[in-house]
């Protein structure tokens, strides 16, 4: 059973004098109890749209989004039934309220949850804090402790699907890897779901079952981690695998991807990769290539 | 010029940051500089240009072709700053001024330490920005940093860096916020200007990948204090120092390390 069910998402972002952004462009994604999904891809490409849009706080366009058989519907201003899910937002200097003790916060969600037993200390506990630190303000935190502040108070409303929207590229270089796998733990061991969003692939291994590789706006592969790690099968895959530089001691520069992300606002006809695909055919600048699990013309299902 | 780092202690309200540090810097190769964060590698960084926080003490010496820096009276340490010695941050969205054009940025201290007129600087500054391979440089000029991707902003910084053709320039976690393909161009970029230009370059990092990439000599710093230096093959294949080994082995990429989807200390469903 699927805890939550993207289909053929379509997200725009309309600002005025503008065109229209589609910033999600037909994407669609599951996440099952229990399982880390990783959302990867190059920044622009539409993740943190898309979960923003799982979220609720991104009106949908087109397509459809269930969690739990039921439509998610726009987050409301003062009530929300939503609370079987919860996010994790990137920047934790940002999204705790620096005016509240950070204990007060954690108990805004074990009180969304009816939680009666369970106090602010406990989840500090949970995430690696000491018990003494409820009473304090976000401002005498680091980064990490903050993170670990804003993963506290998204558990303690019980969710069932944990999101994390690039959670740990705000963090110091060494502490990101321990917040990822605390992030996994907590979800795995709680039996949520965790939708894990990052550019950084290397984090993404460490921690999540299944791999989901994003380009402009649509999911161009879905795997198992081992599996897509060891056998990218789409270029773009194999272009952000191949962009990682080896430890190995040798001195070779990593290869580059030529030109950038296009125009989410104008994108290339035909498959969206084409214009920077070294394996780029005929058929990839004409016709779109909309089947999974590999979204290429070189891997068409038979 | 080369840069040499002898015995470099710091201490910050008593408690001691860096223990005696070594290092030098030859023109025309990258060092890199790794540990875990906390171990002191950026304060090294930082003391070179004396940037420390206030109230920190430091003893040791460091010598820029024979200059010796940490005595230098701030007149003078402001000459050396951004004229011989640069440095780029981990964060091109927080080290370059929101509110200001790229060229401002880019012209500001060049017109200071080189004493050129508007036009000069202008001129150079498109020329930079065309060196560090932003596409229009001329109508980049004129443009702010929001504007630009994260990729291009990190180049505007480099860039900013290189105006006054410093003989040293400090990287401190230059690629670490950036995309993996972004970061791809961006190592390129200073390995190339490294050999073009004969810089010195110091490389902060914690991903020994990176270091790998583009570093000729490696140096690993474990509580304020170079555990181990040497050729980046040597020490990256053949680590000599347990902290190194124990690092190498921590990767999920290493063949004696944890597998691809596992790792030790978690517990995964699928094997």
């Amino acid at each position: 059973m699927t805890l939550l069910a993207v289909d053929d998402l379509v997200v725009e972002h309309r600002s005025p004098g503008r065109p229209v952004v589609r910033a999600v462009a037909g994407a669609s994604l599951e996440v099952g109890p229990g399982e880390v999904v990783g959302l990867v891809g190059e920044s622009g490409c539409g993740k943190s749209t898309l979960a923003r849009a799982v979220c609720g706080l991104n009106p949908v366009t087109e397509g459809s989004i269930t969690f739990d058989g039921q439509p998610v519907t726009p987050l409301g201003l003062r009530r929300r039934k939503l609370t079987g899910i919860q996010m994790v937002f990137q920047d934790p200097y940002a999204s705790l309220n620096p005016r509240r003790r950070v204990g007060d916060q954690i108990a805004d969600g074990l009180r969304t949850s009816g939680d009666t037993t369970t106090t602010p200390a406990d989840l500090l506990e949970r995430v690696g804090l000491p018990r003494d630190f409820a009473g304090r303000h976000p401002h005498e935190f680091s980064g990490g402790q903050r993170q670990r502040i804003a993963i506290a108070r998204a558990l303690a409303a019980r969710p069932r699907l944990l999101i994390g929207d690039e959670p740990i590229s705000a963090l110091d270089a060494s502490a990101q890897s321990k917040v990822a796998t605390l992030m996994r733990d907590l979800a795995v061991s709680s039996g949520a779901g965790l939708l894990f969003i990052s550019h950084d692939l290397s984090v993404v291994r460490l921690i999540a079952d299944r791999i989901a590789v994003m380009y402009l706006g649509r999911i161009v592969e879905v795997g198992g981690t081992a599996e897509v790690w060891a056998n990218p099968r789409h270029p773009y895959t194999q272009a952000l695998l191949g962009a990682i530089p080896k430890p190995d001691g040798l001195g070779v520069l990593p290869a580059e991807l030529p030109g950038d992300v296009p125009d989410p606002a104008d994108p290339p006809p035909g498959c969206r990769f084409n214009p920077r695909c070294p394996m780029v055919m005929d058929v990839c600048r004409d016709k779109e290539p909309d089947f999974g699990p590999v979204a290429c013309w070189l891997h068409e299902p038979r | 010029m080369t840069l040499d780092i002898t015995g470099l202690k710091v201490s910050i309200r008593g408690k001691a940051i860096l223990g005696g540090v070594d290092l030098s810097l030859r023109e025309g190769q990258v060092h890199g500089l790794a540990g875990e964060s906390g171990s002191g590698k950026t304060m090294t960084g930082l003391a070179v240009l004396g940037l420390l926080p206030h109230g920190s003490q430091v003893t040791g010496s460091v010598t820029l072709g024979g200059r010796e820096l940490l005595t230098l009276a701030p007149k003078e340490l402001n000459e050396v700053r951004g004229g011989q010695v640069a440095m780029v941050f981990q964060d091109p969205a927080t080290s370059l001024h929101p509110m200001l054009t790229v060229g401002r940025q880019l012209t500001e201290h060049m017109r200071h330490h080189l004493r050129i007129d508007k036009r000069e600087a202008r001129r150079r500054a498109v020329e930079l920005l065309g060196k560090v391979r932003i596409p229009g440089a001329e109508e980049a000029y004129g443009r702010f940093p929001h504007q630009f991707s994260g990729g291009m902003r990190q180049r505007v910084a480099i860039a900013v860096a290189l105006a006054c053709s410093p003989k040293v320039l400090i990287a401190d976690e230059p690629t670490t916020a950036l995309d993996v393909t972004v970061q791809a161009g961006v190592l390129r970029l200073l390995r190339g200007l490294c050999d073009e230009l004969g810089l010195a370059v110091l490389l902060v990092t914690h991903d020994l990948g990176v270091m790998s990439a583009v570093a000729d000599e490696v140096s690993v710093m474990k509580d304020g204090l170079v555990v181990e230096t040497g050729p980046r093959e040597r020490v990256l294949r053949e680590p000599a120092h347990a902290y190194t080994r124990s690092l190498l082995d921590s990767l999920p990429d290493s063949e004696r390390g944890p597998r691809p989807g596992t790792r030790g200390d978690i517990r995964t469903e699928e094997s």
